[in-house]
């Protein structure tokens, strides 16, 4: 027993931390008003990016960099579209996708198949001595050690910073914080610019630390699972790390089950993630009636004058 | 400096300005990605605009491949008019393909006007029941649709999987996953001597008849008025609810017999190879053209056309397929974007005495 469970939630926090990033990059985009739809496109092509760098220059940590950047700046145009130009928040995040996705298989062609340098597991100091625990949560990569205090930095930036707090404020109510003296549009940028960058982040996993190799498809619709596990985890940074490893233990026991190899026909397995998804959002939606999201996520800042 | 200022009354001829300058803007772009992989760049475009354009058979091809995009962001919009997200236009369509088949295999020795009606029925309450599922959770429980919509897609698509590599596959079929091909009568038949099948036809009178239902219907007026916001629909006394679900099956349904279509006239079989992202096109074709009927079936044709010359480019100068995506995305965010100046307009910043 112990011998399927052990390494199946080792497995669990490897493939829930792409959706962790993802998932903390879209709440942090939400919280200041702003809806992407994009997060699927982004992580495709930042994962693209991050394996470009690494591939090209050797070094993962540059890699992993271009995938946050890449990230930044779609980000960068969803909020140019959105809020400068005022274009629908929906429209423009699907467009967002499709543009990414298109642009992954464009430019990923030539590297299908090649390996590029990732980050690789290992035993994280003093912490992997501990039993049982250590083999699930001490002994993957760095990047993987670097999501652990993610959600702590999220909570500590919009609970005790001042610009946390006036990113919430144009969330909420962009109107009163403009006339407080605040920057709203500012903020709105740095807001999806900063979400984007940690979206791309999640993307850079993908191909840095999950495959080392370059496939297409490595988003598999996890962008969109992110964007759901924000609702479900009514835009707070705690029950983000649990929906994402509920998500991470679904992928990694359907793989499990397919390895072992089951009478389900591998179409009924894939579904599962998917499936789970409606259900989480159900299930959010039964438990939190009275929890909704930032007051003005979804509309755009009309200009004056 | 400049400042923003709001347009005294609409701009006139703006939408089409913005859009045809979307259209530049994005083949520029293209050309840039196309000359940044080492190729020709205007060579490209010339292939790109033979393949879409240049020819009978381009045109052919295009008229083929607007059918069931047309249908699909009819659905689309439909339901967008209302605000109600609908991106499952993919999942409805493979529904709708699943529907009609069954009928296909089910009856296989009924004639024509018998089997083909039925395929079109089944087809439409397939795509219905699969919009159906997120507007009952979106009214009951206030689940986001646009999720549940996306995710209703990715199972759609793993249920067509499903079925052609299991219990619909063809025992000829060399392992391939696909089902038997069609019998006669479950085939739309072509006009004349042209690749081009009935389902045009279907297409106008489809067209047609959701313009008159928009137009004189109280039904249709009910749901444009709703489309204005939740609180104009309170005070005309909409119900609100039995619009949306209405909606969603229409919406639903189109993208179900634009599924049915493709499988019988132009696949004779379901495969997966079905399964081209209409769906996600057709949301681009409905925003593009403002959500209205005409301009919808102008969008698709255009939208389809470049399909048809993405995969002329690709012939030709082994371009991957993926370029029309890019294409479709630039054009849309450059609209977006562009849309601004529909209602605004900048202007110099008087210096200030």
């Amino acid at each position: 027993m112990w011998d399927f469970l052990i390494p199946l939630f080792a497995a669990t926090v490897q493939s829930g931390t792409p959706i962790l990033y993802a998932t903390l990059g879209e709440m942090m985009t939400e919280k200041g008003g702003v809806l992407n739809l994009g997060v699927e496109g982004m992580m495709s092509i930042s994962a693209l990016a991050a394996f470009w760098v690494s591939l090209t220059t050797g070094s993962p940590w540059l890699g992993f960099m271009a995938g946050g950047l890449a990230g930044m700046a779609f980000g960068g145009l969803h909020a140019f579209v959105c809020v400068s130009c005022l274009g629908n928040q929906v429209v423009s995040g699907l467009a967002l996708t499709i543009l990414g996705l298109g642009l992954t298989h464009y430019l990923g062609v030539p590297y299908v198949g090649l390996a590029a340098p990732g980050f690789d597991p290992f035993d994280f100091p003093l912490l992997s001595q501990i039993p049982v625990l250590n083999e699930i949560f001490f002994r993957h990569d760095m990047l993987v050690y670097v999501s652990f205090v993610l959600p702590l930095i999220f909570w500590f930036f919009f609970r005790r910073t001042s610009l946390g707090l006036h990113v919430t404020a144009t969330g909420e109510m962009p109107a009163a914080a403009g006339a407080a003296g605040l920057k709203p549009v500012r903020l709105r940028y740095f807001a999806v610019m900063a979400g984007g960058f940690l979206i791309g982040l999640g993307g850079a996993y993908l191909s840095l630390s999950y495959t080392h190799l370059w496939t297409n498809g490595l988003s598999g619709g996890r962008g969109w699972i992110a964007v759901a596990l924000v609702i479900f985890a009514f835009w707070r940074p705690g029950r983000a790390v649990v929906g994402a490893y509920l998500f991470g233990g679904v992928m990694a026991f359907q793989l499990r089950l397919q390895a072992v190899g089951t009478n389900l026909p591998s179409s009924l397995l894939l579904m599962l993630p998917y499936l789970l998804t409606i259900l989480v959002l159900i299930l959010s939606a039964w438990r939190g009636r009275r929890i909704e999201g930032p007051a003005a996520l979804g509309t755009n800042i009309e200009p004056e004058g | 400096m400049l400042k923003i200022r709001k347009r005294d009354e609409p701009w006139k001829w703006g939408a089409l300005v913005v859009f045809l300058g979307a259209l530049l803007f994005s083949l520029l772009v293209s050309s840039l990605l196309l000359a940044g992989q080492g190729k020709d760049a205007i060579h490209g475009l010339a292939v790109l605009w033979q393949g879409s354009f240049g020819n009978y058979w381009a045109l052919e091809g295009a008229l083929l491949k607007a059918i069931p995009l047309f249908l699909c962001s009819l659905g689309v919009a439909v339901a967008f008019r209302m605000q109600i997200w609908n991106i499952g236009a993919e999942g409805q369509f493979a529904l709708g393909a699943m529907g009609a088949t069954w009928m296909a295999l089910s009856f296989p020795d009924l004639p024509g006007v018998v089997l083909l009606p039925l395929m079109f029925v089944m087809a439409f309450i397939f795509g219905a029941v699969w919009a159906f599922i997120p507007v009952i959770l979106k009214l009951k429980l206030r689940v986001n649709e646009i999720i549940s919509t996306l995710m209703l897609n990715y199972i759609a698509i793993l249920l067509l999987d499903f079925l052609v590599f299991g219990a619909w596959k063809d025992p000829a079929s060399f392992g391939f996953p696909m089902t038997a091909e069609f019998t006669p009568g479950a085939v739309i038949p072509h006009i004349g001597t042209s690749r081009v099948h009935w389902g045009l036809l279907f297409c106008l009178v489809v067209g047609v008849g959701l313009w008159g239902f928009m137009r004189f219907t109280r039904l249709g007026f009910e749901l444009k008025a709703s489309g204005e916001g939740a609180r104009v629909a309170k005070y005309a006394k909409i119900r609100y609810g039995m619009l949306a679900i209405l909606v969603m099956c229409l919406s639903g349904g189109f993208a179900g017999w634009a599924g049915c279509i493709e499988t019988s006239a132009v696949l004779n079989r379901l495969q997966p190879s079905l399964m081209v992202g209409y769906g996600y096109t057709a949301i681009v074709v409905a925003w593009l053209a403002r959500l209205e009927p005409l301009n919808i079936a102008f969008a698709s044709f255009l939208l389809a056309a470049l399909r048809v010359g993405v995969e002329n480019l690709q012939l030709e100068l082994q371009i991957p397929a993926a370029f029309g995506e890019i294409m479709e995305g630039m054009i849309l965010l450059t609209v977006l974007a562009g849309q601004f100046f529909l209602t605004y307009t900048l202007e110099r910043r008087q210096k200030q005495d």
